[in-house]
Protein backbone atom coordinates (compact mmCIF):
# COMPACT_ATOMS: atom_id res chain seq x y z
CA UNK A 1 0.00 0.00 0.00
CA UNK A 2 2.48 2.33 0.81
CA UNK A 3 4.63 1.52 -1.90
CA UNK A 4 1.68 2.35 -4.35
CA UNK A 5 0.88 5.33 -2.51
CA UNK A 6 4.54 6.93 -3.15
CA UNK A 7 4.41 5.52 -6.44
CA UNK A 8 1.74 7.21 -7.57
CA UNK A 9 3.02 10.18 -6.02
CA UNK A 10 6.61 10.10 -7.85
CA UNK A 11 4.06 9.94 -11.00
CA UNK A 12 2.23 12.57 -10.62
CA UNK A 13 5.51 14.91 -9.45
CA UNK A 14 7.71 13.39 -12.30
CA UNK A 15 4.23 14.89 -14.25
CA UNK A 16 4.39 17.67 -12.74
CA UNK A 17 7.61 18.38 -14.00
CA UNK A 18 7.34 16.84 -17.68
CA UNK A 19 4.41 19.65 -17.73
CA UNK A 20 6.22 22.28 -16.58
CA UNK A 21 9.12 21.42 -18.57
CA UNK A 22 6.81 22.74 -21.80
CA UNK A 23 5.03 25.02 -20.35
CA UNK A 24 7.72 27.29 -18.64
CA UNK A 25 9.94 27.26 -21.64
CA UNK A 26 6.47 28.15 -23.72
CA UNK A 27 5.45 30.81 -21.33
CA UNK A 28 9.00 32.25 -20.87
CA UNK A 29 9.47 32.56 -24.58
CA UNK A 30 6.47 34.67 -25.32
CA UNK A 31 6.67 37.02 -22.02
CA UNK A 32 10.41 37.10 -21.01
CA UNK A 33 10.73 36.07 -17.60
CA UNK A 34 7.37 34.38 -16.95
CA UNK A 35 8.75 31.00 -17.61
CA UNK A 36 10.75 32.06 -14.02
CA UNK A 37 7.90 33.70 -12.41
CA UNK A 38 5.46 30.57 -12.87
CA UNK A 39 8.38 28.75 -11.41
CA UNK A 40 8.02 31.15 -8.29
CA UNK A 41 11.72 32.62 -9.01
CA UNK A 42 9.82 35.98 -8.85
CA UNK A 43 13.03 38.40 -8.52
CA UNK A 44 15.00 36.42 -11.25
CA UNK A 45 12.05 36.84 -13.92
CA UNK A 46 10.96 39.97 -12.87
CA UNK A 47 14.80 41.36 -13.68
CA UNK A 48 14.82 39.18 -16.76
CA UNK A 49 11.40 40.66 -18.21
CA UNK A 50 12.69 44.68 -17.31
CA UNK A 51 15.92 43.65 -19.01
CA UNK A 52 14.60 42.18 -22.26
CA UNK A 53 11.55 44.40 -22.78
CA UNK A 54 13.82 47.29 -22.02
CA UNK A 55 16.05 46.65 -24.69
CA UNK A 56 13.61 45.71 -26.95
CA UNK A 57 11.96 48.80 -26.30
CA UNK A 58 14.62 51.17 -26.40
CA UNK A 59 15.48 49.34 -29.76
CA UNK A 60 12.37 50.50 -30.90
CA UNK A 61 12.59 53.62 -29.98
CA UNK A 62 15.87 54.30 -31.58
CA UNK A 63 13.74 53.35 -35.36
CA UNK A 64 15.23 49.90 -35.13
CA UNK A 65 14.07 47.92 -37.68
CA UNK A 66 12.53 44.81 -37.59
CA UNK A 67 13.00 41.58 -39.87
CA UNK A 68 10.40 39.63 -41.08
CA UNK A 69 10.15 35.74 -42.19
CA UNK A 70 10.13 36.61 -45.83
CA UNK A 71 13.50 38.08 -46.09
CA UNK A 72 15.61 37.93 -48.57
CA UNK A 73 19.44 37.34 -47.96
CA UNK A 74 21.02 34.85 -45.21
CA UNK A 75 21.43 38.05 -42.76
CA UNK A 76 17.77 38.74 -42.84
CA UNK A 77 17.41 35.36 -41.71
CA UNK A 78 19.51 35.65 -39.34
CA UNK A 79 17.77 39.30 -38.26
CA UNK A 80 14.20 37.30 -37.83
CA UNK A 81 15.90 34.28 -36.01
CA UNK A 82 17.13 36.68 -33.42
CA UNK A 83 13.70 39.24 -33.03
CA UNK A 84 11.39 35.94 -33.16
CA UNK A 85 13.34 35.41 -29.60
CA UNK A 86 11.45 38.35 -28.20
CA UNK A 87 7.97 36.17 -28.64
CA UNK A 88 5.25 38.67 -27.89
CA UNK A 89 7.04 41.79 -28.29
CA UNK A 90 7.75 40.61 -31.85
CA UNK A 91 3.99 39.86 -32.47
CA UNK A 92 3.17 42.88 -31.00
CA UNK A 93 5.56 45.07 -33.54
CA UNK A 94 4.39 43.37 -36.19
CA UNK A 95 0.96 43.59 -35.84
CA UNK A 96 1.20 47.60 -35.27
CA UNK A 97 3.57 47.95 -37.62
CA UNK A 98 6.22 49.33 -35.69
CA UNK A 99 10.13 48.22 -36.46
CA UNK A 100 9.84 49.82 -39.97
CA UNK A 101 13.64 51.41 -39.35
CA UNK A 102 15.01 54.65 -40.80
CA UNK A 103 18.20 54.92 -42.55
CA UNK A 104 18.20 58.95 -42.09
CA UNK A 105 19.19 57.92 -38.54
CA UNK A 106 22.86 57.17 -37.41
CA UNK A 107 21.55 55.05 -34.13
CA UNK A 108 18.64 53.05 -36.02
CA UNK A 109 21.26 50.31 -36.54
CA UNK A 110 21.85 49.99 -33.13
CA UNK A 111 18.70 49.92 -32.30
CA UNK A 112 17.81 46.71 -35.26
CA UNK A 113 20.71 45.09 -33.38
CA UNK A 114 19.30 46.00 -29.22
CA UNK A 115 16.12 44.59 -31.06
CA UNK A 116 17.49 41.13 -31.97
CA UNK A 117 20.31 41.24 -28.76
CA UNK A 118 16.77 41.09 -26.81
CA UNK A 119 15.57 38.24 -28.47
CA UNK A 120 18.91 35.87 -28.14
CA UNK A 121 18.56 37.05 -24.70
CA UNK A 122 15.17 35.57 -23.84
CA UNK A 123 16.16 32.35 -25.72
CA UNK A 124 19.08 32.12 -23.04
CA UNK A 125 16.54 33.05 -20.33
CA UNK A 126 13.75 30.09 -22.18
CA UNK A 127 16.55 27.51 -22.09
CA UNK A 128 17.41 28.54 -17.88
CA UNK A 129 13.78 28.34 -17.49
CA UNK A 130 13.52 24.95 -18.39
CA UNK A 131 16.89 23.61 -16.77
CA UNK A 132 14.76 25.19 -13.90
CA UNK A 133 11.84 22.96 -14.65
CA UNK A 134 13.61 19.84 -14.98
CA UNK A 135 15.88 20.30 -11.55
CA UNK A 136 18.79 20.90 -13.35
CA UNK A 137 19.41 24.41 -11.70
CA UNK A 138 17.78 25.83 -8.18
CA UNK B 1 8.73 58.30 -29.25
CA UNK B 2 11.93 58.65 -30.31
CA UNK B 3 15.20 58.52 -28.18
CA UNK B 4 18.76 59.32 -29.91
CA UNK B 5 21.67 57.56 -27.90
CA UNK B 6 25.22 58.55 -28.22
CA UNK B 7 27.61 55.66 -29.11
CA UNK B 8 28.66 54.80 -25.23
CA UNK B 9 25.49 55.79 -23.88
CA UNK B 10 24.12 52.55 -25.76
CA UNK B 11 26.98 50.26 -25.17
CA UNK B 12 26.18 50.96 -21.90
CA UNK B 13 23.09 50.35 -21.91
CA UNK B 14 23.51 47.24 -23.88
CA UNK B 15 26.04 46.14 -21.55
CA UNK B 16 23.60 46.34 -18.59
CA UNK B 17 21.01 44.50 -19.70
CA UNK B 18 22.96 41.60 -21.65
CA UNK B 19 25.01 41.73 -18.29
CA UNK B 20 21.49 41.18 -15.78
CA UNK B 21 20.66 38.59 -17.85
CA UNK B 22 23.97 36.91 -18.30
CA UNK B 23 24.50 36.85 -14.62
CA UNK B 24 20.97 35.49 -13.78
CA UNK B 25 21.58 32.66 -16.84
CA UNK B 26 24.80 31.39 -15.89
CA UNK B 27 25.00 30.89 -12.21
CA UNK B 28 23.38 29.07 -9.70
CA UNK B 29 23.00 31.27 -6.29
CA UNK B 30 22.54 35.17 -6.01
CA UNK B 31 26.01 36.20 -4.73
CA UNK B 32 27.16 34.24 -8.04
CA UNK B 33 25.05 35.29 -9.77
CA UNK B 34 25.91 39.34 -8.86
CA UNK B 35 29.68 38.59 -9.41
CA UNK B 36 29.09 37.64 -12.78
CA UNK B 37 26.94 39.82 -13.97
CA UNK B 38 29.15 42.56 -12.61
CA UNK B 39 32.09 41.08 -14.04
CA UNK B 40 29.93 40.67 -17.45
CA UNK B 41 29.08 44.26 -17.47
CA UNK B 42 32.88 45.55 -16.49
CA UNK B 43 34.10 43.57 -19.62
CA UNK B 44 31.81 44.56 -21.81
CA UNK B 45 32.67 48.15 -20.79
CA UNK B 46 36.18 47.49 -20.94
CA UNK B 47 35.94 45.97 -24.44
CA UNK B 48 33.92 48.69 -26.12
CA UNK B 49 36.97 51.45 -24.61
CA UNK B 50 39.63 49.00 -25.51
CA UNK B 51 38.18 48.43 -29.07
CA UNK B 52 38.00 52.70 -29.40
CA UNK B 53 41.62 53.01 -28.83
CA UNK B 54 42.33 50.39 -31.58
CA UNK B 55 40.20 51.63 -34.03
CA UNK B 56 41.97 55.04 -33.34
CA UNK B 57 45.71 53.82 -33.12
CA UNK B 58 44.61 52.25 -36.73
CA UNK B 59 43.20 55.51 -38.18
CA UNK B 60 46.09 57.33 -37.10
Amino acid sequence: MANSTTERSKAVGAGSVGAMSVIAPAVGWLIPGAGHMIQKRWIRGLLLFVSIVALFLIGLAMQGRIYKANGGDILDMLGFVGDIGAGALYLLTLAMDWGQGAIAFATADYGTKFMIVAGLLNFIAVADAYHIAIGKKQ
Amino acid sequence: MTIALNHFSAALVFSLFASIVFGITHRETTREMVRYGVRCFVTFLGGVLLAGWVMWVLKR
